[in-house]
């Protein structure tokens, strides 16, 4: 494929690739927190499109491939001495495994019992890290902090891990857009459209959707272990957040499921209004419940999400907002 | 033979949806497949295209034995189906839904081959100049006729067809029947499931009349119209049908 003759992939990648090169010139901490939180929420809601937007299967346990690929690779990097790159591989490679046992068993269930499921999946995934002691058990686990020093010791690690993100992130966009435009990717929406129908015209959906569920899950385990890793320390708790799952799915249809810009728009404009809620005095304890109430209204109104709505509204942008 | 149905029998638990069905379909003919309301047509259609194998019996097509595979495997080995609730992928569009029937069809095209394949299969059903729209924004008839484009495009080599003209009115019958002959004369072989008599009469070369899950009889148009067994079962007592005629 020409990348250079695809409008819609152009606004998706450069969002994400100047945002990193304005904090890489700008060279500020505060800076690069906010944009490492950004571009992590971007990765996670795009992984999670591919999955829920072209596949229509709505997973709220998403954030089990951030949790077990982050713990993975922490103690890959942490307890093993592997560097950061390759530990954050090592947690994408375990989480895309971990998704295609997980899919076997339920990838057999559309529709609002899929999603239960995947309920099920986050809890029991935490339940056994918190008592798995290879992993620390309920505490967790810490850094070395020898494992800073190969970097040029931990500020400098925390720019190294920034940059590794972004190119992760990008990887994403690239990937998604990839399938968006394959023939897998058409087979995928026909299996959104209607699964039986799908595969009477020779989608082989069974094949498919474990596919979709296995990209979809790879990068989690990558962003996890970066996430972590500049954290430096790794709890059950802090790795298999509930609501992170919810806010992640937030994101997704607040920028338009489906669509490539549509994470990506959703991520940046979710982080905003998180960043006001938690901040308000008013909305400080009521964050959840305000997102909560922003998912609904979507729903009801604008199912399309923003960047659906502006295609919309707009078809001559259509090819510019894939 | 291009599709060989041997014995086939199915049952939902106490149901007996087929019973001992056989029958046998030479290449480039179209056979209508007729009978009353429940008499197992769509379920021998999905047995055949692999939606669920039969409890008993063998689907051969094109010498392959294909009973049991599942629908995704058979539609590869050429067999394509028009729904009779027409079910279009909604949030594609036309061309789009089409698309899908030449990629994962037999020829299991590229995206852009699929694509001039779609608008060739568009133009011949006469929807080509829908195919930019969104599929929910066609009407009745135009999902029947994209229904059929989407099964075209996969260059099937045996054409399902599943009541592709109830629902229609008269002349938009009269226009899909010319499409059907106009496809059958590209030598694609059809089954169609139809309960419009005179169209069936018309267009089959053949006829099987499928009654609680048996056949009760085959053969040209002209011999199936007049065989009695099919007389009771399609218009009920005989002798009343007569008086009401004579009235």
């Amino acid at each position: 494929m020409n990348f250079w003759r695809q409008p819609g992939f152009w606004p998706s990648f450069l969002l994400v690739f100047l945002s990193g090169i304005v904090v890489l010139v700008m060279r500020q901490d505060t800076l690069r927190e906010t944009a490492f939180t950004v571009l992590m929420f971007i990765g996670l809601a795009s992984s999670l499109n591919i999955l829920m937007g072209y596949t229509g299967y709505v997973n709220f346990g998403h954030i089990v491939f951030f949790g077990l690929g982050g713990y993975f690779g922490f103690f890959l990097l942490s307890e093993m001495g592997w560097p950061v790159y390759l530990a954050a591989l090592g947690g994408g490679v375990l989480s895309a495994i971990i998704a295609y046992i997980i899919g076997a068993a339920v990838l057999r269930l559309r529709g609002a019992y899929f999603a239960l499921a995947t309920i099920g999946v986050n809890e029991a995934a935490r339940a056994f890290v918190s008592n798995f002691e290879p992993f620390g058990g309920s505490t967790g686990m810490y850094v070395n902090f020898s494992a800073y020093d190969r970097y040029g010791g931990a500020g400098q690690a925390l720019w190294f891990t920034f940059i590794l993100l972004w190119l992760v992130v990008l990887a994403v966009i690239v990937v998604s857009y990839l399938v968006k435009r394959s023939r897998f990717g058409l087979g995928l929406s026909a299996i959104r459209e209607d699964e039986d129908t799908a595969m009477v015209m020779g989608v082989n959906a069974p094949l498919d959707k474990t596919k979709a569920f296995l990209i979809s899950a790879f990068f989690p385990g990558l962003i996890g272990t970066l996430y972590f890793f500049k954290n430096g320390n790794v709890e059950p708790d802090d790795a298999f957040r509930f609501q992170m799952s919810l806010e992640i799915l937030v994101m997704v249809m607040l920028g338009g499921k489906g669509l490539l810009l549509g994470p990506i728009v959703g991520a940046f404009a979710y982080e905003r209004l998180r960043g006001y809620l938690l901040t308000s005095v008013i909305f400080k304890n009521l964050h959840l419940a305000t997102s909560g109430l922003v998912l609904l209204l979507i729903v009801l109104f604008v199912p399309g999400g923003g960047v659906g709505w502006l295609r919309e509204r707009f078809p001559k942008l259509r090819r510019w907002l894939e | 033979m291009i599709l060989q149905v041997q014995e086939v029998s199915k049952r939902f638990g106490g149901l007996q949806a087929l019973l001992d069905v056989n029958f046998e379909l030479p290449e480039g003919q179209i056979m209508g497949l007729i009978g009353p309301n429940g008499a197992g047509k769509t379920t021998l259609f999905n047995v055949i295209n692999g939606v669920y194998p039969p409890t008993q019996g063998q689907v051969i097509f094109r010498g392959e034995k294909i009973t049991g595979l599942p629908s995704y495997e058979v539609a590869r080995r050429g067999l394509a189906r028009a729904h009779q609730v027409v079910r279009p992928l909604n949030d594609l569009t036309v061309r789009e839904n089409v698309m899908v029937g030449a990629c994962f069809g037999r020829e299991r095209h590229s995206r852009s081959s699929a694509a001039s394949l779609a608008d060739q299969a568009l133009a011949q059903v006469g929807l080509i100049d829908r195919a930019d729209q969104f599929a929910l924004s066609l009407n009745v008839a135009q999902k029947k006729r994209l229904e059929m484009a989407r099964a075209l495009a996969a260059r099937p080599y045996l054409l399902l067809l599943d009541e592709v003209l109830a629902g229609l009115n008269p002349s938009e019958i009269a226009g899909m029947m010319e499409t059907i002959r106009a496809i059958r004369d590209q030598g694609f072989t059809i089954l169609m499931i139809e309960h419009i008599m005179q169209a069936v009469m018309s267009i089959s070369d053949q006829i099987i009349v499928l009654d609680y899950g048996q056949l009760i009889a085959g053969g040209n148009p002209h011999e199936v119209a007049n065989n009695p067994q099919v007389i009771e079962a399609y218009l009920g007592d005989p002798e009343m049908t007569a008086r009401l005629l004579a009235d």
